[in-house]
């Protein structure tokens, strides 16, 4: 590296005997979420070149701007280069914190976690936020013993998630994905440049040689939505309402898959119509729990009997008590649901709505393309080739982040159900070792005496409720301090991290003596109602103690969490560790078969820097939890071998990677641990892939040849056939316990009962995001939203110093007509007013947004000299951090604190807030927080950088 | 034989791959540093890609596009008549446009010369420097063939841009620039630049009107 004023650096430039050498080192990037394989190319031991691997079935060679400046998030001056201890007389929040060797460091926080574990070990929360070892860090707080654990889901993208496992026991990004290789026509909601990186580029890429149609559903045009063939745009949080009438269409004209939906649905399945009554809306089931569906007017058949012969409409009668078939009861709301009602609320014309509609029926049922590829489904029936539905779909957070996410997400998969594109040719495609059942049947231990002092959990932490019976609640009182899995968040998949700094502040349900952070801003853009937050971390009791004792943060970087933290542990950078993409997490598998990766160090870490994990396993070591230490041996001294010898249960065979098992490596999915199988990814080029023939390839949830090798190679319990949820009677089992009609759990307080009685329909509607509930609501007419850009999302990075100068600003996006109407000017200062507090931004016309809707860029804004920046940075001076104003509670009415989450996941609806716009006095960004002294002074004033890892710098 | 590079403008989401790319190759490269003033506050740095963003019509009419902007390789580069030391200068065996910085001496002529504005002076060195082509990558025998091609080519997530030679018929750039309707930008100014682009192609729907209506008519 080559830096005028001569201002060196502490990282290890040269080392004697690698000089003059270059070498080149596969492994997985971590610039953004999407594990790309990336081969690093080193020259006198600093980094030369990034570049895509060929043969990595991520990304297939190809690498995107994040991916190419991961060299200078490696030589970032916001590097933490040894543990460091908030200095004694300063207050938390300061960022004045000094450094410590690690034995210190190690001890003291060592010595409180043993007291929480000797006491009560749900007083540690431990979060984290875009980590890749979640397998890792779920075990680790599970044997530690506390509920309080949970990655960035809640606050992410959970309804997502969880929207699909409840119905098709799989969903987008990791869990599946759109075959835009055979697709004719192509819907995109909700994703503007985001979710995932370069896999949907290629895929678009793809689709547009074919000359497939694209259509983009966004309030927004950018980014993918540049290419679209029409744009379709929408008010936030209406999505749900556009899925409905384009279904009433659908439904209306016959352009549906009868016989996928009565073949691989339940939407055959018989629902009991008896209101008031504790079976009411449960399914009509036989002895053997099998669900019935009528296949004559007095004939009702088990399910998998029917051959599906299950009728879909109808009313029925037995002994007394009515039955209708799920999509009769569906069929009957969507009569209500037209286009018309629909254009009155996502601004969407009627007939566009109606155009779609029909492109994407009559392709699904018109157009069919056909594999030449016989297969066997579980009824024992052979198909002499498989039959695609070539309409695509592909979501994230435009559907997720509101409080009616779940439902909309909920809505999207029954769509796609009705037109029968789940796991076929140019549809929705599953990717291992998805599917599962929908949803999983694993649920977290759910009972107050399952965290006992000295224990550890007797199950993993997070999972699926089935019924009310699987929620953390002791009556209405919640177990964890994030309340995930409580009754105003039932099926919280994820967690809910938003949830968890206010309620350790406000003790409710209890307080927590140490919060633990990995990789998640929470003091900054990783929250919202962000100064509140802030003061919050920052608050003493009567006694001038912090209401949260201690605060432990692992992270590479000086970010404004740091600040705030009493202990910090530098984190190696993802060039410089041992790491997974594991099955048992999130991997990198494609639809045609799994696969996994892994990190290696391709440099060596600065002398005072470890990986979080190693220092995890470090802790949990002195601890001596179990699993980790055995008969007082240490199992695991670093991550590395843990990564090699953990398995999911002792002999199970299956660890947290499926490929070069067993002791000579041989073995895939299934075998022993093989203390050689890093070496032997790394000889791979980092990962591992195996391809499903092309027999199991589709139907993967009826395919019964695919669900023999799946329960063999242990993603699936049993060969049992993944019937698809088009009704989700869990969601019914909810709804009974809020109308006081369950037998077992039940909430008592009428404000439980009647968001359960309400939301948990099991099956989807739209209704308005709760914010429309606020009494103010009609005073902040706008909604704001942000959009993620290409070269910063989901970046731990995007203060690099090429990263940054693509994008250091945002203003505010706002229609010029809107603008008209409001008086407002191009290029003016203005203030953003939501019921949470208000803020300046400086508008910017554009008429790639649609009226209702003003937006900015997510990511971009940073605190004063957080990330190694200067304080005048433009990131702290120019740019905005809406989080600010939006809100992170509901308007109390009922003496409850609620969170604006939806209220059957908790994921927050950083979507819904609305705001006014009006011309602000201030030209300048406000609120302002105060400044976080740089770390490397030195380096902030650089006045030029000049990088080359050629000897002697340059020419 | 005249190097080229084609971007599909129906392919480009802006994603910036190739404006990295390039500077991640380069800056490393024999035409390197690349370099960055005030890279941790003001940040301000030379890139020799860039990739402009526009936004065009009313709402809801309205249109965005992406498009990656570097040096041209024009047949009439305006640039190397105007340099007084013979620095810049156009390749005659592949038609690539160079900057010889032992010869240049800085006046920075040819950055007023170049009518697409993608040349830029390194203060430090006293040079002007732009894109190469990745002369450094293509003419690289101990890269792997597949691998000598500009590192803008390699990166791009879609597939968008192809290189090859122009005037080779059989080339896959020449047949892409016949077949979708490739264009230079600025034909009028003379230049002609070997630099050329694929304009959007649209995928339209069929569903007529009568249909839509008939289903309106019919309750919705």
């Amino acid at each position: 590296m080559a830096l005028t004023k001569g201002t060196a650096m502490h990282f290890p430039l040269e080392n004697g005997s690698d000089l003059g050498r270059t070498r080149k080192v596969h492994t997985t990037c971590f610039m953004c979420a999407c594990r790309c394989g990336i081969e690093v190319t080193v020259e006198h031991e600093q980094i030369r070149f990034i570049a895509g691997i060929k043969d990595s079935p991520v990304n297939k060679g190809v690498w995107c701007a994040k991916g190419g400046a991961g060299i200078m998030t490696q030589y970032s001056p916001a590097r933490l280069m040894t543990p460091l201890m908030r200095a004694p007389g300063s207050e938390r929040g300061q960022g004045e914190l000094v450094p410590v060797d690690w034995e210190t460091a190690l001890r003291t926080v060592a010595g409180w976690l043993q007291q929480i574990r000797d006491t009560d070990p749900a007083q540690l929360a431990y979060f984290t936020g875009r980590d890749q070892m979640q397998a890792f860090n779920g075990y680790w707080a599970r044997q530690f013993g506390t509920p309080n654990w949970a990655a960035h889901g809640g606050f992410c993208s959970v309804n997502m998630a969880a929207g699909g496992m409840y119905s098709v026991g799989g969903s987008f990004w990791e869990f599946g994905w759109p075959d835009l290789d055979a697709a004719r026509w192509f819907m995109l909601l909700g994703v503007a440049e985001d979710h995932p990186s370069n896999p949907l580029k290629l895929a678009i890429g793809r689709l547009k040689d074919r000359g497939g149609r694209f259509v983009v559903v966004n309030p927004v045009r950018s980014g993918y939505g540049a290419l679209a063939d029409e744009w379709v745009p929408i008010r936030p949080g209406t999505d749900g309402a556009l899925l409905m009438a384009m279904m009433h269409v659908l439904e209306r004209e016959g352009l549906y898959d009868r016989e996928f939906l009565a073949r691989y649905t339940n939407a055959a399945g018989l629902v009991t119509v008896a209101p008031g009554q504790p079976e009411d809306g449960l399914l009509w089931k036989d002895a053997n729990g099998e669900v019935l569906v009528a296949t004559g007017a007095q004939t009702f058949t088990p399910f998998r009997q029917a051959g599906g012969h299950g009728r879909l409409e109808g009313v029925y009668t037995h002994a007394g008590r009515t039955y209708r078939p799920a999509f009769a009861v569906f069929q009957e709301r969507l009569t209500t649901c037209t286009p018309a009602w629909a254009e009155a609320i996502t601004g969407i014309p009627r007939r566009t709505i109606v155009r779609l509609a029909l492109e994407m029926g009559t392709t699904a049922l018109q157009h069919p393309v056909v594999v030449p590829q016989p297969w066997t489904d579980f009824y024992g029936v052979t198909h002499p080739q498989t039959v695609g539905r070539p309409v695509a779909f592909h979501a994230m957070r435009g559907l997720a982040a509101h409080t009616n996410g779940f439902q909309t997400v909920r809505a999207l998969f029954d769509l796609m159900m009705m037109l029968g594109t789940i796991d076929r040719p140019g549809g929705f495609r599953y990717k291992s070792p998805y599917p599962k059942a929908a949803p999983p049947p694993w649920t977290p231990p759910s009972h107050r005496r399952d965290y006992q002092p000295g224990q550890p959990a007797p199950g993993p932490l997070l999972g699926y409720p089935q019924t009310p019976d699987d929620l953390l609640v002791d009556g209405d009182t919640p177990l964890r301090i994030d309340e995930a899995y409580s009754w105003k968040y039932p099926l919280a998949a994820h967690g809910v991290i938003q949830n968890v700094i206010r309620n350790a502040y406000d003790r409710r349900p209890y307080g927590i003596d140490t919060l633990m952070i990995y990789m998640s801003n929470l003091a900054w853009n990783s929250s919202w109602n962000t100064l509140e937050t802030r003061a919050m971390l920052q608050a003493k009791d009567d006694d001038g103690n912090y209401v949260i004792p201690h605060v432990v943060v692992f992270d590479a970087y000086d970010s404004e969490t740091v600040a705030f933290a009493d202990i910090v542990f530098p984190d190696t950078t993802y060039l410089e560790r041992w790491d997974a993409a594991s099955l048992q997490d999130r991997p990198i598998s494609e639809p045609d078969g799994p696969a996994d990766s892994i990190r290696q160090p391709v440099v060596a870490p600065p002398p005072g820097v470890r990986p979080a994990a190693d220092t995890l396993i470090e802790l949990a070591n002195r601890l001596q939890l179990p699993g980790f230490v055995e008969n007082g041996q240490r199992r695991y001294q670093t991550y590395a071998d843990f990564l090699q010898g953990w398995e999911t249960s002792p002999g199970s065979g299956v660890g947290l990677l499926a490929g070069f098992r067993g002791p000579q490596g041989t073995d895939q999915y299934v075998g022993a641990p093989n203390p050689q199988q890093l070496q032997a990814y790394a000889n791979n080029q980092a990962f591992w892939y195996d391809e499903i023939p092309s027999e199991r390839k589709y139907y993967r949830m009826a395919n019964q040849a695919y669900l023999d090798w799946a329960q063999s190679v242990r993603f699936v319990p049993t060969a049992d056939p993944i019937v698809l949820q088009f009704y989700s009677e869990p969601l019914q089992t909810f709804r009974l316990a809020g109308q006081g009609l369950w037998p077992g759990k039940q909430p008592t307080h009428p404000a439980l009962r009647a968001r359960l009685a309400t939301y948990f329909d099991p099956l989807p509607f739209w209704y308005p995001p709760l914010e429309e509930q606020e009494a103010t609501a009609a005073e902040y007419p706008l909604l704001l939203i942000t959009q993620r850009p290409m070269t910063h999302y989901h970046s731990w990075g995007s203060q690099n110093a090429w990263l940054r100068q693509l994008l250091m600003e945002n203003p505010l996006f706002i229609n010029p007509q809107a603008a008209h109407a409001l008086g407002l000017t191009d290029g003016q200062w203005v203030w953003i007013e939501s019921r949470q507090g208000r803020m300046t931004a400086k508008l910017r016309f554009s008429d790639a947004v649609e009226p209702g809707t003003v937006w900015t860029w997510n990511a971009i804004a940073k605190a004063p000299g957080a990330w190694g920046l200067h304080p005048d940075a433009p990131e702290s001076q120019q740019a905005i951090l809406v989080n600010h104003i939006v809100p992170d509670t509901l308007t109390s009415r009922d003496g409850q604190v609620t969170f604006n989450n939806d209220p059957i996941t908790g994921q927050a609806g950083w979507y819904d807030t609305k705001v006014r716009v009006y011309p602000s006095e201030l030209h300048e960004v406000w609120p302002k927080v105060a400044p976080q002294k740089p770390r490397r002074a030195d380096m902030v004033n650089l006045p030029h950088l000049r990088y080359t890892t050629r000897k002697g710098g340059g020419r | 034989m005249q190097l080229t590079i084609i971007t599909d403008l129906n392919k480009c989401v802006g994603c910036k791959s190739c404006q990295v790319s390039c500077k991640e190759h380069n800056t490393s490269g024999d035409f390197g540093p690349v370099p960055d003033h005030d890279p941790y506050r003001e940040a301000e740095g030379m890139w020799w890609n860039r990739v402009i963003g526009m936004e065009a019509g009313e709402y809801p009419h309205v249109g965005v596009m992406y498009l990656p902007k570097a040096c041209m390789h024009c047949y009439d580069a305006p640039c190397v008549p105007v340099c007084p030391t013979g620095a810049s200068y156009k390749r005659d065996d592949n038609g690539v446009v160079l900057v010889d910085y032992e010869a240049c001496i800085g006046c920075q002529l040819c950055m007023w010369a170049c009518p697409y504005g993608v040349r830029e002076f390194d203060e430090h060195e006293g040079v002007v420097k732009k894109c190469t082509l990745c002369i450094d990558r293509i003419e690289d025998e101990s890269l792997p063939p597949e691998d000598r091609q500009p590192a803008c080519v390699q990166s791009c997530p879609t597939h968008a841009r192809t290189f090859g030679d122009l005037e080779d018929p059989d080339s896959a750039v020449a047949h892409l620039v016949a077949e979708r309707q490739g264009f230079v930008l600025l034909p009028e100014l003379g230049a002609r630049p070997a630099i050329h682009y694929l304009p959007r192609r649209h995928a339209p729907g069929w569903v007529d009107a009568e249909t839509i209506e008939r289903v309106l008519g019919e309750g919705s």
